[in-house]
């Protein structure tokens, strides 16, 4: 095996020294035009990083390895509304005018199939070997809010509890995240109401804000850690102009306002809670095909199974951690039956733990508005839209009380 | 043979062991009943890390099958040794019953919240179980005998479906046989030896003596099962609170990261198995939770 994570990441954290030297500091504002983009791309794969960024893939803008600005999907924005993806190019030299794609972080950061350990077998005895994987830091580019407080969200997750997933905390500790502040919208965002974007606040090393005109393209660029701030220190970036800094401002206020979808989050968690019985669970269960589209895409699912398999001699042995859905009937599998034999049932299982039980277990939402699961659900179930009527219910119950009462 | 697991811990940040077994060794795979079996294991080199207690479980790994939640069933003195009680009705525990001696086994655990044996001190113990649940709670039985004069009145309530399915028959014999310690079996469906009581377990209550104030019941077998004793030591007075019952579900990693044992807001791999009754109480009757 070549260079252990151990030996990376003392590595990758020289190259960062924590202690800068230089008359920067985090929160300070740049201005940078693609060329200078470039040269911070440049930096980073010098220190060794993988670039991860968006670029267009089948017809989707998808997280994916790219090499330079070139790579970054110039001028494609992208449409979305419950069921249906579309990407479309344009003439425009914008870099990032699109939103949230097909898969989010969670891929690189717990990937969808992992061999966690192989064991071989003479006679009846055998050994067993960890799968200790020899990782490359990643740095991220174009990370959106959402997606940014769904990261937040799987670290809690992940890494707070009792047990720890250590592939995750490795690869979270050598990432590096140049988030990108939304400028745009569609119709399926409503991380608003989960107080997640449109604009990235902390979480992040390095964060953009496009500005484009007519005439010019420029970036904001804000400092948000030592390593973001190791990385600009040599690059002799200008100081973001107070005008520059008003544009940015206003690129963000255009997108928050043009954020129409909402969910209300009040008392959510106790009308989730209280409507196990609701009719609505058996609508949907008769719509929804249990495809798990919407786990897969969800940037904070986190359920996974783990799979034995052995080679054809049967002397080998390996176990494979993999993506679950708890929209499989299997999934709940006891012997004599699952638990959660109805789709309806699974769905209600799902979105319950999304806005309630995940509060109560982790202290904040399961949900960070990124739309995921309406725009890539084939029937296009709507969370917020379901949400809604729950409420409606509940209100309508409560108000034909207060009538009897009167 | 040597065991090359490499924890790697210098290298891994943390716990990722606790995704890969430890290799023990069968010195033993006893029949019990037609279907069930028993497995006595030891430590080929490093025992798990932990000590375990009365109804916790490990996630037992049979070459190349696959790997199942099944709770201890021995003497918790006895540790770094094992014993696993298990009742053969899938792929996995198949393999695990044609286990022979020097057989190597992967084992991660201790898993789950035990029984309440040690903070129930002082007071009647009532223990009540169904089929395979006997085994999750003879750890407790040994524990609280090695310590009998801690307890009050020690009782213990066995049900099975046919007499041939008795599980530890002989211990059930002898447990039967001490003054100290009250015990009754009954089957659903009896044959021609049988001169027990016929019908289910949760009946057996209204008869026995105890205390209810001052009693802590232990309740393991299939979920309606402990839904109806628990409803009948309800009716004789043990408060809910005082009331534990083991919750079941599928279990794929054992430490609350796969989602697979997600009940309402509980992994029962950590959160549980073990929870007072009015923990769970509601939570289990609503339908396809
Ligand atoms: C906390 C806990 C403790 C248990 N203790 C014991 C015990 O002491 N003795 C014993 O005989 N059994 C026990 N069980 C049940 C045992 O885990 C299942 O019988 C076993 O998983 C069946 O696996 P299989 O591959 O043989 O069956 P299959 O029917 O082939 O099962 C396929 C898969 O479904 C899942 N599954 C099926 N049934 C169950 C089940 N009842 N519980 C959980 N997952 C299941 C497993 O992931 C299994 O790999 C316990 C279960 C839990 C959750
Ligand atoms: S809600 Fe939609 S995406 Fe999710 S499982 Fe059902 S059909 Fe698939
Ligand atoms: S078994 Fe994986 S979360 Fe409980």
């Amino acid at each position: 095996m070549g260079t252990t994570n151990k030996a990376l990441e003392k590595k990758i954290n020289k190259k960062i020294s924590k202690s800068v030297t230089s008359d920067f500091q985090i929160g300070d504002n740049f201005c940078i035009d693609i060329k200078e983009l470039d040269s911070i791309f440049t930096a980073l794969k010098e220190k060794s990083f993988d670039l991860i960024g968006p670029t267009v893939k089948e017809q989707t803008i998808a997280f994916d390895q790219i090499e330079s600005v070139k790579d970054l999907p110039e001028g494609y924005t992208d449409e979305q509304s419950p069921g249906i993806y579309r990407v479309k190019k344009t003439d425009s030299k914008t870099l990032f005018n699109f939103t949230t794609g097909s898969n989010s972080l969670k891929k690189y950061l717990y990937p969808p199939h992992h061999t966690l350990w192989t064991a071989s077998r003479n006679k009846g005895n055998f050994t067993v070997k960890e799968n200790i994987p020899n990782l490359k830091p990643l740095a991220i580019i174009g990370l959106r809010a959402c997606d940014l407080k769904a990261m937040f969200v799987q670290d809690r997750v992940l890494t707070q509890g009792e047990y720890k997933d250590s592939y995750y905390q490795l690869r979270r500790n050598s990432l590096f995240i140049v988030a990108v502040n939304c400028s745009r919208s569609v119709s399926t965002c409503f991380c608003t109401s989960m107080g997640s974007g449109p604009s990235v606040t902390n979480d992040f090393d390095l964060a953009l804000t496009e500005l484009i005109t007519n005439t010019t393209h420029k970036f904001r660029l804000e400092v948000g850690s030592d390593k973001g701030l190791d990385v600009v220190k040599n690059l002799k970036f200008k100081a973001a102009t107070n005008k520059e800094l008003n544009d940015a401002k206003e690129v963000i206020k255009k997108t928050t306002n043009s954020i129409t979808r909402q969910l209300d989050l009040h008392h959510l968690d106790v009308i989730l809670k209280g409507s196990h019985d609701h009719k609505i669970w058996d609508e949907i269960g008769k719509e929804c095909l249990n495809c798990g589209n919407c786990t897969m895409a969800c940037p904070t699912c986190f359920c996974h199974t783990l799979e034995d398999t052995t080679d054809l001699t049967g002397s080998t042995a390996q176990r494979t951690r993999r993506w679950d859905s708890c929209f499989t009937i299997e999934f709940s599998y006891l012997h004599g039956g699952s638990v959660r034999t109805s789709s309806g049932a699974r769905y209600r299982h799902w979105m319950t733990h999304k806005l309630a039980t995940w509060i109560e277990q982790f202290d904040m939402s399961g949900c960070v508005g990124c739309g995921r699961c309406i725009t890539w659900c084939p029937v296009g179930i709507d969370i917020t839209e379901v949400a809604q009527t729950l409420r409606q219910t509940v209100l309508d119950e409560a108000h034909a009380v207060a009538w009897e009462e009167i | 043979m040597e065991t090359t697991i490499e924890h790697n811990c210098e290298q891994v940040v943390n716990n990722n062991h606790t995704m890969t077994p430890t290799i023990y060794r069968v010195e033993k795979n006893r029949r019990d009943t037609h279907d069930t079996f028993t497995l006595h294991l030891s430590p080929e080199d490093q025992p798990l890390e932990t000590v375990y207690e009365p109804g916790q479980f490990n996630m037992l790994y049979a070459f190349g099958v696959g790997e199942v939640p099944i709770s201890i069933s021995g003497d918790t003195t006895e540790w770094p040794k094992l014993v696993h009680t298990i009742r053969a009705v899938g792929s996995v525990t198949n393999a695990l019953q044609s286990l022979a001696t020097g057989d190597s086994i992967g084992v991660r655990g201790p898993y789950g919240k035990p029984w309440p044996v040690e903070a129930t001190k002082g007071k009647d113990i009532i223990l009540v179980a169904g089929g395979i649940g006997l085994a999750p709670l003879r750890p407790a039985i040994y524990q609280i005998l090695h310590n009998r004069e801690s307890y009050g009145k020690v009782i213990l309530l066995y049900g099975s479906r046919r007499p041939l399915d008795i599980l530890f028959r002989k211990e059930l014999e002898k447990w039967r046989s001490r003054l100290d310690m009250f015990v009754d079996v009954t089957v659903d469906s009896s044959d021609r030896n049988w001169n027990g009581n016929v019908g289910v377990v949760p009946r057996l209550i209204d008869t026995a003596n105890f205390d209810p104030i001052d009693t802590a019941a232990f309740v393991c077998g299939p979920e309606v099962m402990m839904r109806f004793t628990a409803m009948a030591l309800n009716k004789r007075g043990v408060s809910s609170d005082n009331i534990y019952v083991s919750l079941e579900r599928n279990m794929k990693c054992g430490v609350g990261l796969c989602g697979h044992c997600q009940m309402s807001n509980q992994f029962i791999c950590k959160d549980g198995p073990v929870y007072t009754y009015s923990q769970v109480r509601e939570t289990v009757l609503i339908r396809e939770i």
